[in-house]
């Protein structure tokens, strides 16, 4: 296969710090690397053995992240997106109020706000996924966006590929990012109200409205059904 | 094999010879031409907004959302099982195709592997979505060009195809027949010699195409040096799939960073690029591409091992905690599932990285300065369908 030209992420030394059982030498080498090039800027880091690594970095050294990893060869823009970790306040699954009836259970306490890999502080994540053809390896970068100023530096000079893909972000969760180009609602109408992929925002067709399928997850006595998703006609 | 580093300064070449023929100084008052949200060249409802001066494109910007259905939110209340019935409405062409990377980044989390004979049979139907895709595409490229026999000997011949999935499936269009540690039901009887018979008939129908439509003079002149999108553009804007080999760069998932549950190393087969970037070598890779799909599948339709087709798992799927991120070269390329699990009946958050997103964000810079014929050889040779722009 190709090698794109400016792939060069072979480290001699490897990191020393092995967080898993299994250490997977070749994303241990890729985080020193790049801990070593973004130094303060490298907040928390997770790398599942053989698969994959995510690495949080500060909000400041955003576009630099990028900026590294296309100079380290992660040339391919997979994506750009968020997530919104605020445990949803309307209750278990945000199931309608009807279902709670059905199936007989309180509505479930809200929980305490966790975050995934590379860890956390605010509520709102950018995550990002880039790629490199000649490792065959991907990243994920994390960065975490406070609730008071929830803007980023964009990545569209960088890859041209975010433009729509921070569009996107910017309508669903309401992050915007600084310097992008034509920051404008990517499928919503220009007028609408509200950021629909925050967790507060309501599903109001679940809400209002009982759901059949809910009966078919619930745990039955004896469970004779053996298919896990029949339809109870 | 094509040294990609030598075609790196393309892109401003291209990007030149752009602002060259755009010329400024003899510039009109210039025109909007609103094309869609209906148009046949779009598949589904997507509207571009071009801005001409004369015969020349300025500016052209697609409007998406008019067919946004939102499944990131939805599958935030739906359960595992639920969302993979959803799930196949993204590119409904290949729709097995989307369930697979689903499936195995939830197979992932929840460390369950298939039994061989459903990761086989897996795989053979991921690839005859792709050639259930790609040969419709094939027509309908030709058809957008004015070619229209070739549209309804695309429609003739995908039947034999979408019959063997619904053969197996129970479903044209949507099968829905993955599931979470395999598949729903064995192969029927008899299906394995009809699969054959079909995909002899599209490895056919790729020869008649190549004559046909590939061979066309009109078809060549209408798409030769059209479009071209040089490789560092095509990965800055994360083209996937076939557009991505057509500007030259040799990547394939199948090949490349196959997800472990799919058996494409059990094959022979090849990836096909092109170094040409522009709308021709598009057509042509995927060409190419139905051929070696077709091929795949006949090579595992004689090696399926027996076994059972499903694992032993819950029958009320709870995925544990953790985040995992699948992605498959589908018809219209890179598509995965990002997913986020708190270890509950039903995802925290999934993100679906779906191809046709990263396709079509290209379209703006690579219909500057083109002509407004061409307009519809750039869209039409891009390939996407609405579904997977939107979501």
């Amino acid at each position: 296969m190709i090698r794109l030209s400016s792939a060069d992420t072979t480290e001699t030394e490897a990191a020393t710090a092995a967080e898993t059982p299994i250490v997977d030498e070749r994303r241990e080498a890729l985080l020193a690397e790049f801990t070593a090039r973004l130094g303060e800027g490298v907040l928390g880091s997770h790398i599942r053995a053989g698969d994959d690594l995510w690495i949080r970095v500060d909000r400041s050294v955003w576009r630099e992240t990028a900026e590294t990893a296309k100079a380290m060869g992660y040339v391919f823009f997979d994506y750009v997106s968020a997530i919104d970790w605020l445990p949803s306040p309307f209750g278990r699954d945000m199931d309608a109020q009807e279902d709670l009836i059905v199936s007989g259970t309180p509505a479930k306490e809200v929980g305490p706000m966790t975050h995934g890999y590379a860890g956390g502080e605010t509520r709102f994540q950018i995550i990002a996924r880039l790629y490199s053809l000649a490792d065959g390896m991907g990243i994920h970068f994390k960065t975490d966006v406070p609730d008071d100023d929830l803007t980023a530096p964009t990545w569209t000079s960088v890859f041209a590929g975010s433009n729509w893909h921070e569009r996107e972000v910017m309508e669903m969760f309401g992050i915007s990012f600084a310097g992008h180009p034509n920051m404008i609602n990517m499928y919503l109408p220009t007028d609408f109200q509200g950021h629909p992929m925050r967790k507060d925002f309501p599903l109001l067709a679940r809400r209002v409205r009982p759901w059949p399928g809910i009966v078919d997850v619930e745990p039955m006595p004896g469970g004779a059904i053996d298919d896990e998703e029949g339809e109870s006609e | 094999m094509t040294a990609v580093s030598d075609r790196d300064d393309i892109s401003s070449l291209v990007a030149e010879a752009t602002d060259n023929r755009v010329n400024i100084d003899f510039e009109s008052e210039g025109m909007t031409l609103n094309m869609g949200p209906q148009h046949p060249a779009t598949h589904g409802t997507l509207r571009i907004v071009a801005k001409l001066d004369g015969e020349q494109v300025i500016s052209a910007e697609p409007i998406c959302g008019y067919m946004h259905r939102g499944y990131e939110k939805i599958v935030e209340v739906r359960t595992y099982p639920q969302i993979n019935a959803l799930i196949n409405r993204i590119d409904w062409l290949g729709s097995f195709a989307n369930e697979v990377p689903f499936i195995l980044a939830a197979e992932k989390l929840m460390g369950v592997e298939a039994p061989p004979r459903a990761q086989w049979i897996r795989t053979i139907l991921f690839e005859m979505s792709r050639v259930a895709n790609i040969s419709l595409f094939l027509g309908d490229f030709g058809l957008q060009l004015g070619g229209m026999t070739a549209g309804f000997y695309a429609f003739r011949d995908r039947e034999f195809v979408l019959n063997q999935i619904e053969a197996a499936t129970g479903g044209r269009f949507h099968p829905n027949f993955d599931r979470i540690g395999g598949l729903k039901d064995d192969l029927p009887k008899g299906w394995i010699s009809d699969s054959q018979v079909a995909m002899d008939k599209l490895l056919a129908f790729c020869d008649e195409m190549e004559n046909l439509l590939v061979g066309n003079e009109i078809f060549q002149s209408r798409t030769r040096g059209i479009g071209v999108i040089p490789a560092d553009v095509a990965l800055s804007y994360g083209l996937s799939g076939a557009n991505l080999r057509a500007s030259g760069v040799d990547w394939d998932l199948r090949r490349d960073s196959c997800p472990p549950g799919l058996v494409y190393d059990q094959a022979d087969w090849k990836v096909w690029t092109h170094p040409d970037g522009d709308a021709f070598a598009r057509t042509w890779v995927r060409l190419q591409e139905t051929r070696e799909a077709a091929k795949i599948v006949k090579q595992l339709l004689t090696t399926i091992p027996a076994g059972p087709v499903m694992a032993k798992v819950p029958r009320i799927i709870k995925v544990p905690e953790g985040e995992a991120y699948v992605a498959t070269e589908n018809p219209l390329g890179e598509m995965g599932y990002y997913i986020v699990s708190k270890g509950d009946l039903v995802p925290f958050r999934v993100k679906i990285r779906s191809a046709s997103f990263n396709n079509i964000s290209v379209l703006p810079w690579v219909a500057r300065g083109a002509y407004v014929p061409d307009l519809i050889s750039i869209l039409g040779s891009l390939y996407f369908i609405l579904g997977d722009i939107d979501r």
